[in-house]
């Protein structure tokens, strides 16, 4: 049974969340969410060479030898994220400085590759783009939850503005390494008490 | 078997003219941005006490076949100071640095790393640490620089020897190019000094 479009698209922010749901993608996950600000730059970053990908592959699924899709896959998904690298070099140069290596990881990031293969190589052009953007826009959220939460706890300062008054000190350990993994732990705790009542 | 050949070869083939046509588009923006992120506040830092906008007063020399850049630098309401810009080969790529000369003495006002894909907490600390920078201030311009190691007068960053000589290569190499067009730096100092 075919899905709908909407179905395809909403499965992204809750079903099949990738971070929380499917657990993919933790590298930058981990890495950049110091931030909300990061972790929305990488989330858009990721979401852009998902759907650009997903809309390329889609449209030369049936052209793509399949003994070397992946290879192809790498190809395409590869150009985009050096078009993203030049433009966010042109048009973002602070958020560049600061995102730096991940920029180019985005092209081992096993959600795009995922949905390269898993869904992308075999629907259509449509329902490709909806699967990239509701995977996209849920690797967003993630992150932007995950930094929101770090940056508050970690440094008292939301976007720079202190939220708890000058008598508030740091919990520097959530925005250290050890405190994204803590905080991504009981995110996923949270989300499957939720998910199963 | 042909087909696969023929799909990767135009997949490839059409990837990189589109990432070399995007490069060369965004080039000179990419520049710019670098000028205002990276370059102008490690300039602000070599010229230390500056009285004009260094980023503002630059102009280009043609060297041969490359055009370089250079930014003027004024003390006491005088151009007297060039900064240049070099690299040497490091641990990771290129390390760019900014090499401040004062003309009347031709000494190194100071010296600060742009970019560079050095290790974080070893080589990186070219950058971010003013201990190992600050040994060439006073030195003269035209000398070849080396680390103690290599019989210089440099102290390396200790775990960091292969980018300190990248840092002392490219000090070198702005001392050549300095050498070479200083005749043509002077004039241009004058149109400053009006």
């Amino acid at each position: 049974m075919a899905k709908t479009l909407t179905q395809e698209f909403t499965k992204g922010l809750w079903e099949e969340i990738a971070p929380f749901r499917l657990v993919l993608g933790l590298c930058p996950v981990l890495g950049v969410t110091t931030t909300m600000e990061n972790g929305i730059g990488m989330g858009l970053a990721t979401t852009f060479v998902l759907v650009c990908s997903n809309i390329l592959i889609a449209s030369l699924r049936n052209i793509i030898p399949s003994k070397v899709r992946i290879a192809c896959f790498i190809i395409i998904i590869a150009t985009f994220v050096v078009v993203t690298e030049l433009l966010m070099q042109a048009y973002a140069y602070p958020l560049f400085l600061k995102l730096g290596v991940f920029i180019p990881l985005i092209v081992v990031n096993c959600i795009v590759l995922g949905r390269a293969e898993a869904f992308a190589s075999k629907n259509n052009i449509i329902l490709s783009i909806a699967d990239g953007l509701g995977i996209g826009i849920g690797f967003t959220l993630s992150l932007a939850t995950l930094g929101a939460i770090r940056e508050i706890l970690g440094t008292g300062k939301f976007f720079g503005a202190a939220v708890f008054g000058p008598s508030y000190e740091p919990f520097t350990f959530m925005v250290q390494a050890p405190g994204a993994f803590v905080c991504l732990g009981l995110m996923l705790c949270l989300m499957n008490l939720v998910g199963s009542k | 078997m042909i087909t696969m050949v023929v799909v990767l070869t135009v997949l490839s083939t059409i990837s990189g003219g589109l990432l070399s046509g995007l490069k060369n588009a965004t080039a000179s923006k990419i520049e710019v941005q670098q000028l205002k992120f990276v370059k102008g506040p490690a300039i602000k830092t070599i010229l230390e006490g500056v009285t004009n906008d260094p980023i503002a007063d630059r102009f280009a020399i043609k060297d041969d076949h490359t055009e370089r850049k250079f930014f003027v630098g004024k003390f006491d309401g005088k151009a007297n100071t060039v900064v240049l810009e070099s690299s040497g080969k490091g641990y990771g790529g290129d390390v760019g640095l900014m090499v401040a000369v004062n003309m009347q003495n031709n000494q190194i006002v100071g010296v600060g790393v742009t970019t560079h894909s050095e290790t974080p907490g070893l080589g990186a600390r070219a950058k971010d640490d003013p201990a190992f920078v600050s040994q060439f201030k006073g030195m003269p311009i035209n000398e070849t620089f080396k680390v103690t190691n290599d019989g210089g007068k440099v102290n390396a960053m200790s775990g960091a020897t292969i980018t300190s000589r990248a840092v002392c290569a490219a000090a070198s190499d702005a001392g050549r190019i300095y050498g070479k067009l200083k005749p043509q730096l002077e004039e241009k100092l004058k149109t400053f000094n009006k």
